[in-house]
């Protein structure tokens, strides 16, 4: 395969996907970080003053609401994904 | 008639009619599923591969008595397949091997890093099945009346006909088919607890909810109920944030380097169905894992209404002492008290002498001591009568429960099994090995892994044992095989000398640790023994830090990986472009 740049309409562009998919990547960790580490467990005091239906916040979050998250943070990914493969013409 | 023998039968004949339709005719049959198995179908059987006999029958139960503490279960076993989706499975797929082990010998040029994961993989699949075993026996002598070395003959029977005939084909197939009755065993008890507290059909709901015809919500009257008895708070945990932290850590990044999960993902056609089919895993695991805690909250609420401070009725004669006890204008205990008696899961133990239950915590504050011990098992088994369910979803939730633990000692023995034929005969001591014999050693390996689980099971018998052994499934399966993996897909300067450095780093500190705090001398240590204060459940994230730093420092001090190897992680990292590498796929092609 060719070491050079390509611009033509067929190649993949194989520099330019990979920094999309650690920027990706990244952006989800944190978010996956956020709704188990952060509000389940370091944050969950200061969120319990909140409620959720009859549930205090920080608590429904490491019981119910990240999971719910979690969930959704891989579906997203592969719509992401799936968008950057396009974008940089990669064959899956 | 006997609800839970048909149930058994209807569906051990169900797992054996489909082993008998997937039979594997060649490795890649045996070992991936010939790559053709759709990405929900996948999901499907990675969810009952993943949950085990602990999952459906003891989880709730831990919640219920932890409370808040039991979180770290839920987000610890779900939150890890978001690193399965973004970090490994794709990549794993796109590599294209058989096993774990595979990736590690070619992506470190290695035999002996290729030996040091069969290691791991074996030692953490092992000490997993056996408490899947243990399960079977138990719940064959508790609730068929067979007795319990039987029990675990004839679920090494099932297994042996669908893992030895059909390989990971019929393994996958048969997961399906046990995801659908596991599943439908646990929500189905759920759904009508839920109705009956709170008025809302959806247990996830009738968890937020408020008790029925009540103005406070469930979560608090329980809390308020467990507190005044003299328990723990049910929404906060006496454990420091950093142990939580530690431990939920562990089970995430544990999770995500277990081989028996991460093999699953072999089993798709392409790296975007990898991904996909972890959303789908993560979705078919949460519909049990939303549910649990809701059932562990009712489950604690139901028991202490129903139980605290009735008047004992024993089994012998239930129906007249109840009545008796009623006339005399008390209320006498509920019937599946009586009923669950006899298994050794509920008892009750007068120790104040006036005939009257009483569950105390152990700060109660009238002072009496606690008079009934109820096991974790209990929120789940009994559930269906507690509800007033009719007799046949009792049997069901025996069948559920040997559905998970069958359907996970299954994914476990293809990961023993393809670890000694492929591994350790193929591809390091028999490497002329044909494609046939090769089916065979895997298929012989297959069932001797079935008969030395099976002893396992047996010899561990004492349950108490294999529930602190998981620890080390964790603890090992994060610190020795996520970070090798990891950097070996995200960092291409990691080379041969800083994985072997790393997997030792990670495997020789946790074993000693949770062998020292769980088994050895400092059983009886208190918290304040910890390194740093993290619990022997949490240590495999503290050292996988470790074993990440020393892996990059060794790797950087010694010479890079071979161009070769370099561009074969970039080859795995864009899908669709894998080529042949000599060094790694010498005498193997890339798998397609």
């Amino acid at each position: 395969m060719a070491d050079t740049p390509e611009s033509s309409d067929l190649t993949p562009d194989r520099k330019g996907y990979w920094p999309g998919v650690i920027r990706l990547t990244l952006t989800l960790l944190a978010l996956w970080f956020l709704v188990s580490f952060g509000a389940g467990i370091l944050l969950r005091e200061f969120l319990d003053q909140f409620h959720i239906g009859g549930a205090p916040l920080g608590f429904w979050f490491a019981q119910n609401g990240s999971i719910y998250v979690f969930v959704a943070l891989i579906f997203c990914y592969c719509a992401a994904m799936n968008r950057l493969e396009k974008k940089y013409r990669i064959g899956g | 008639m006997d609800w839970t023998l048909i149930w058994v039968l209807a569906t051990f004949g169900l797992y054996i009619g489909i082993a008998l339709w997937a039979r594997a005719g060649s490795t890649n049959d045996f070992y991936v599923a010939g790559h053709g198995v759709h990405p929900v179908v996948n999901g499907m059987a990675t969810a009952a591969d993943w949950m085990s006999a602990a999952s459906f029958l003891s989880m709730a139960g831990l919640i219920a008595g932890m409370g808040y503490g039991g979180s770290v279960y839920l987000m610890g076993w779900t939150g890890g397949y978001v690193l399965l989706a973004l970090l490994l499975a794709p990549f794993l797929r796109e590599f294209g091997k058989f096993t774990v082990p595979d990736f590690v010998g070619d992506r470190y040029y290695s035999g002996v890093a290729r030996v040091v994961a069969v290691i791991c993989a074996l030692f953490v699949s092992f000490t997993y099945i056996a408490g899947q075993m243990s399960g079977v026996g138990i719940a064959f002598s508790r609730f068929l009346g067979v007795d319990f070395n039987t029990g675990i003959l004839f679920g090494m029977g099932i297994v042996f006909v669908y893992a030895v005939l059909g390989g990971m084909k019929g393994v996958t197939y048969t997961q399906v088919a046990q995801y659908v009755v596991l599943i439908f065993a646990y929500t189905v008890p759920a759904i009508f607890i839920s109705l009956m507290l709170t008025g809302n059909p959806v247990p996830q709901l009738g968890f937020i909810g408020n008790l029925k015809g009540e103005d406070i919500s469930m979560l608090q009257k329980l809390d308020e109920t467990v507190k005044g008895l003299g328990f723990e708070s049910y929404l906060s945990s006496t454990k420091t944030n950093f142990d939580i932290f530690c431990i939920t850590a562990a089970l995430m990044f544990g999770t995500a380097g277990l081989p028996h999960v991460i093999i699953r993902f072999f089993t798709v056609p392409r790296a975007s169905d990898a991904r996909l089919s972890a959303g789908w895993a993560l979705v078919f695991i949460a519909l049990l894992y939303t549910v649990a805690p809701a059932v562990g909250a009712f489950a604690r609420h139901n028991i202490i209404e129903s139980v605290n401070e009735t008047t004992y009725v024993p089994a012998a004669g239930y129906a007249q002492g109840s009545q008796l006890v009623s006339e005399a204008g008390e209320t006498p205990s509920p019937a599946w008290f009586a009923n669950w008696e006899s298994t050794g899961l509920v008892a009750f133990d007068d120790r104040n002498g006036d005939g009257q239950m009483q569950i105390r915590g152990p700060a109660a504050p009238d002072g009496l001591e606690n008079e009934v011990t109820i096991n974790n098992d209990i929120y789940v088994l009994a559930n269906p009568e507690i509800a007033r369910l009719p007799e046949w979803v009792i049997g069901l939730v025996v069948a559920g429960g040997l559905a998970a633990a069958l359907s996970t000692a299954a994914g476990l023995l293809m990961v023993i099994s393809s670890a000694i034929s492929h591994d350790l005969c193929r591809r390091t001591f028999f490497k002329g090995m044909t494609d046939k014999t090769e089916l065979r050693v895997a298929r012989g390996a297959a069932a001797a892994a079935v008969i030395a689980a099976g002893f396992m099971g047996i010899y561990s018998a004492d349950l108490a044992f294999v529930a602190q052994v998981v620890a080390f499934a964790f603890g090992l399966a994060a610190a020795s095989l996520f970070p090798v993996i990891l950097l070996g897909i995200f960092w291409k300067r990691m080379n041969r000398e800083g994985a072997i450095a790393s997997m030792l780093t990670g495997l020789i500190p946790t074993f000693a640790y949770i062998w020292h705090f769980k088994l050895g001398a400092g059983k009886a240590a208190t918290s304040e023994d910890w390194f740093l204060g993290v619990s022997p459940e949490g240590i495999g994230f503290v050292v996988m830090i470790g074993s990440i730093v020393v892996g990059v420092a060794v790797s950087l001090v010694t010479k890079p990986p071979p161009q070769d190897i370099q561009d074969l992680v970039e080859d795995i990292r864009i899908p669709g472009s894998r080529r042949s590498h000599g060094i790694a796929d010498s005498g193997m092609a890339p798998v397609d």
